[in-house]
């Protein structure tokens, strides 16, 4: 097939104040061609795109179109050429139906019934399938995903801008996604797709293009690179992957017993007779979609939220009853899924965000409850030169951290520690491919050192990569235990469906 | 066109310049509003600022006035700010005020006429007591039920103002008083009278304790515990929780800290400067306080400087009412204008403006 270019970007540039986010970018998107924008956090890529979707200006440099210049000053304009954007995160009403949800973003909106049916039409041509008359409180993330492709499909894109469209979905979700992907692409539709996932990259994409601070690096053809190769390009270094040796020992750090716990919040999940039991030196993964239990979960180990004393037992001393810094006393820690707002204070600075964890293991409390910052400064600054947290100084403000960065020293905070047992919520979400690695190898360090370690995580790859053992939590239950070694990704959507018989294999951990 | 952006960082130097903007803003537009009342602004201005200071008419009375003021303003900011900090919303620190005046009077007025040496700070202890337990009810009622503190502090003040009438015309009436509502004066009784320390400059304990308890708050805040867990819970509830931080406990510190320093204030003015429970005793002062500790950026020097500005405007406004025939509420207005300019003005602390060209999206 010879494509002609649909679009032509020429030295785009966008400086904003004391960064270049975007510096002299090139690059051409063919028309029908799934086309890969790789890069770090912060090395532009969402600048660009929003360039390209009429949300912000850039300084200089032009975009054609089709052969015509193309400079939307707002995202109507970029859709009135036809190009189109799915955001990472949706904007759908929870108490409207499907058909609704979608009328409201149209300008002359038909009937409900007309856009109904053509909804359905266009559902079932792309392999899409949704009921216009669900209410999209109702539907999963996936098909609330699909909600929005519809949404993009009516308007007859000729360019669809797809933002990291996977994280949000279970792996044969994604499957359905790619399908649709590639019947898109068959009938011309170009296809921007954004996204950290290098492995999903070489399996659809045709081109991928690689920035990083803000240039464009180099242009590939994935299906040609290896995911080692593209991250390296990405990061401009070496990429150490991490290496696994299991360190699993037989002496039992932590049990949990008929773990049941009301939700505290309305939407919440119940957590239903759960039990498991890490070793020493074992990381046990937990996986499953997003929403079923993980939070709750988290907070029930970590002591935020209380339990039956018995339920959880660390080195065969009753802890559900324990307060959260108690447990950290007793070696017990928690590195929860939220950076911003849970793990760390946006506005507080790094110095503060380490006493929050740190004060009673640390010791950071002089007599009668004074805080010895002295200590608690040493404390981040240990931190961040052990964990390579790129900042100013510890004064900065956690919100003035990239997600990489925050996110090594929220994990690192705990580690540095010494933990005994710790329980980290979704170590690598919205991380780089470089951080993430770093932060694997971390969790991995710590377990060779005798460190029992929970991994809750939606990233089966990275439960694959470094779990002993896993097993998968849905709507508040979890799967029996299996060893990780031999376990694909397929086996694991298998658990996470929950489908009984796949657990033959079972092994007693 | 314009567009608000929002900053990395807070601006340290707009949160600090803000303060000093929003006075200049309030003499410009409360100028003009001197002006539309036919009143030379000038002069307006001239009295409600300067004079009370350094007119030699007014200011030997004046400014002894001005700590008088100050004093209540300051004590109940602090408690307020600190509560503010942790978005525990008290708002009914007038009530709170109210009733420990009334319990501090009662234990003076109880002792009548006994002169023992314990009885000032017997009444010290009630009244902080007082407040305390006035501003209980809201607190316990959002950790029990999760009320909103807001509407229950402010409600139980206007109940706090039923008391007050209701003592002022039967349990607490003076015996002698002919009949007249109000209670003895406790000015003219020793053991319980909450004097002037130095002659001429308005200095009484309540002042003393204000001022001491800033450089307090200031230490609380910074290197204490409780002020961290004060400060995160005011941020990010999720996180202090992930911190340890108990927030039960929290809501109830912080209603305890400001009803008792509201209860107190209301004690040292009822033994000092206003002297007997009356029914008109209360002025407003625990609104006033929400106004002192926004304009002193919930900051304890920030307060002592707001509370003594806020006490200026008191004092020359009434001098202004009563030179120029302004109106009382216009004197409000004024005050108000401090307020609503200050808040405005935190817009550019957290966001910077931007031009935008005509065409660019919004």
């Amino acid at each position: 097939m010879t494509n002609h270019d649909l679009m032509r970007i020429s030295a785009i540039t966008k400086t904003y104040p004391g960064v270049v986010a975007n510096k002299n970018i090139s690059l051409n998107i063919k028309s029908g061609e799934i086309h890969a924008l790789l890069g770090e956090n912060g090395s532009g890529k969402s600048t660009l795109v929003k360039i390209i979707y009429g949300l912000i200006k850039s300084d200089s440099g032009t975009m054609h179109f089709e052969n015509k210049l193309y400079a939307p000053n707002q995202p109507s304009a970029a859709r009135s050429h036809g190009v189109t954007m799915v955001f990472q995160h949706f904007s759908l009403f929870d108490a409207l139906s499907v058909a609704e949800n979608i009328a409201l973003g149209m300008d002359k909106p038909p009937s409900i019934k007309n856009l109904s049916n053509t909804i359905e039409s266009v559902s079932e041509e792309y392999g899409l399938p949704i009921d216009p008359r669900k209410s999209v409180g109702d539907l999963s993330a996936g098909e609330q995903q699909r909600v929005e492709i519809i949404r993009c499909l009516l308007q007859d894109p000729k360019l669809l801008i797809m933002d990291e469209p996977t994280s949000v979905l279970t792996p044969n979700e994604a499957n359905t996604l790619f399908i649709t992907l590639d019947k898109l692409k068959l009938k011309g539709t170009s296809i921007l797709y954004i996204s950290h996932k290098l492995e999903e990259i070489r399996l659809i994409c045709d081109t991928a293009t690689i920035l990083r601070g803000g240039e464009n690096v180099g242009t590939c053809n994935p299906q040609q690179e290896s995911a080692k190769t593209m991250a390296e390009m990405m990061i401009g270094s070496i990429l150490r992957v991490p290496k696994k040796k299991s360190s699993t020992t037989s002496e039992i750090a932590l049990e949990v017993r008929a773990l049941n716990r009301a939700p505290e919040t309305l939407f919440g999940t119940y957590l239903k007779n759960l039990s498991f039991t890490v070793n020493k030196g074992e990381i046990l993964g937990i996986g499953g979609v997003s929403g079923n239990g993980q939070d709750e979960l988290t907070n029930v180990l970590s002591g935020e939220s209380l339990s039956e004393k018995n339920s959880i037992k660390l080195f065969g001393k009753p802890i559900g009853n324990l307060p959260i810094n108690n447990r950290r006393l007793l070696g017990m820690l928690t590195a929860p899924e939220e950076r911003l707002g849970h793990a760390a204070v946006p506005d507080m600075t790094l110095i503060e965000n380490a006493f929050l964890t740190g004060k009673t293991r640390e010791g950071l409390l002089n007599s009668n409850d004074f805080i010895n910052w002295n200590k608690t400064k040493e404390f981040a600054d240990g931190i961040i030169d052990k964990f390579d947290v790129r900042t100013p100084g510890p004064h900065a403000t956690a919100r003035a951290l990239s997600g990489g960065n925050l996110q090594k020293f929220v994990i690192g905070r705990e580690l540095i520690q010494k933990p005994l047992v710790l329980v980290v919520n979704q170590p690598t979400w919205g991380v780089d491919a470089a951080a993430a690695a770093s932060i694997r190898q971390a969790l991995l360090d710590l377990a060779t050192l005798g460190a029992a370690i929970i991994v809750i995580s939606q990233d089966l790859d990275e439960l694959i990569e470094i779990a002993d053992s896993l097993v998968t939590i849905n709507a508040g239950n979890l799967s029996k235990p299996r060893l990780t070694k031999g376990l694909s990704v397929e086996d694991i959507s298998l658990m996470m469906a929950g489908t009984g018989d796949q657990w033959s294999q079972e092994i007693n951990v | 066109m314009f567009k608000l952006e929002k900053r990395l960082q807070p601006s340290q130097k707009w949160s600090s310049a803000t303060p000093f903007l929003a006075v200049a803003s309030t003499m410009v537009f409360g100028g003009i509003m001197f002006f539309l009342l036919g009143i030379d602004p000038y002069t307006a201005i001239r009295i409600i600022f300067w004079d009370p200071l350094f007119n030699p008419m007014y200011a030997d009375y004046a400014r002894p006035q001005i700590l008088i003021k100050a004093g209540p303003l300051i004590l109940i900011a602090i408690g307020l700010a600190i509560g503010f900090k942790a978005n525990v919303w008290n708002i009914g620190a007038e009530g709170q005020y109210i009733i420990g005046a009334i319990f501090g009077a009662g234990i003076g007025l109880a002792f009548y006429p006994n002169d023992a040496w314990y009885i000032f700070p017997l009444m010290v202890l009630a009244g902080a007591f007082g407040g305390f337990i006035w501003a209980m009810i809201p607190a316990l009622l959002k950790i029990k039920f999760n009320t909103n503190e807001i509407l229950v502090s402010l409600m139980l003040v206007y109940v706090a103002e039923k008391i007050l009438v209701s003592m002022s015309l039967g349990l607490m009436r003076n015996p002698e008083g002919g009949g007249f509502p109000g209670s003895r004066n406790l000015q003219y009784y020793d053991a319980a009278a909450n004097r002037e320390l130095i002659t001429g400059t308005g200095l009484h304990w309540g002042v003393l304790l204000a001022l001491g308890l800033i450089c307090l708050m200031y230490i609380m805040l910074n290197k204490h515990l409780l002020g961290y867990q004060i400060k995160i819970y005011g941020q990010s509830q999720q996180a202090a929780r992930f911190s340890g931080t108990n927030p039960s406990i929290l809501v109830a510190i912080c209603f305890g800290i400001s009803g008792g320093l509201a209860g107190l204030a209301g004690l040292f003015e009822v033994s000092g400067p206003s002297g007997q429970i009356s029914i008109d005793f209360n002025v407003g002062y625990g609104f006033t306080a929400i106004i002192v500790a926004f304009l002193g950026r919930l900051n304890p020097i920030g307060i002592l400087l707001a509370g003594l500005l806020m006490a200026l405007t008191y004092i020359g406004g009434e001098l202004a009412q009563f030179m120029l025939g302004l109106p009382a509420a216009a004197i409000q207005a004024f005050q108000g204008m401090l307020l609503f300019f200050l808040l405005a003005g935190d817009i550019f602390t957290n966001y910077k403006i931007k031009l935008t060209k005509k065409g660019d999206p919004t």
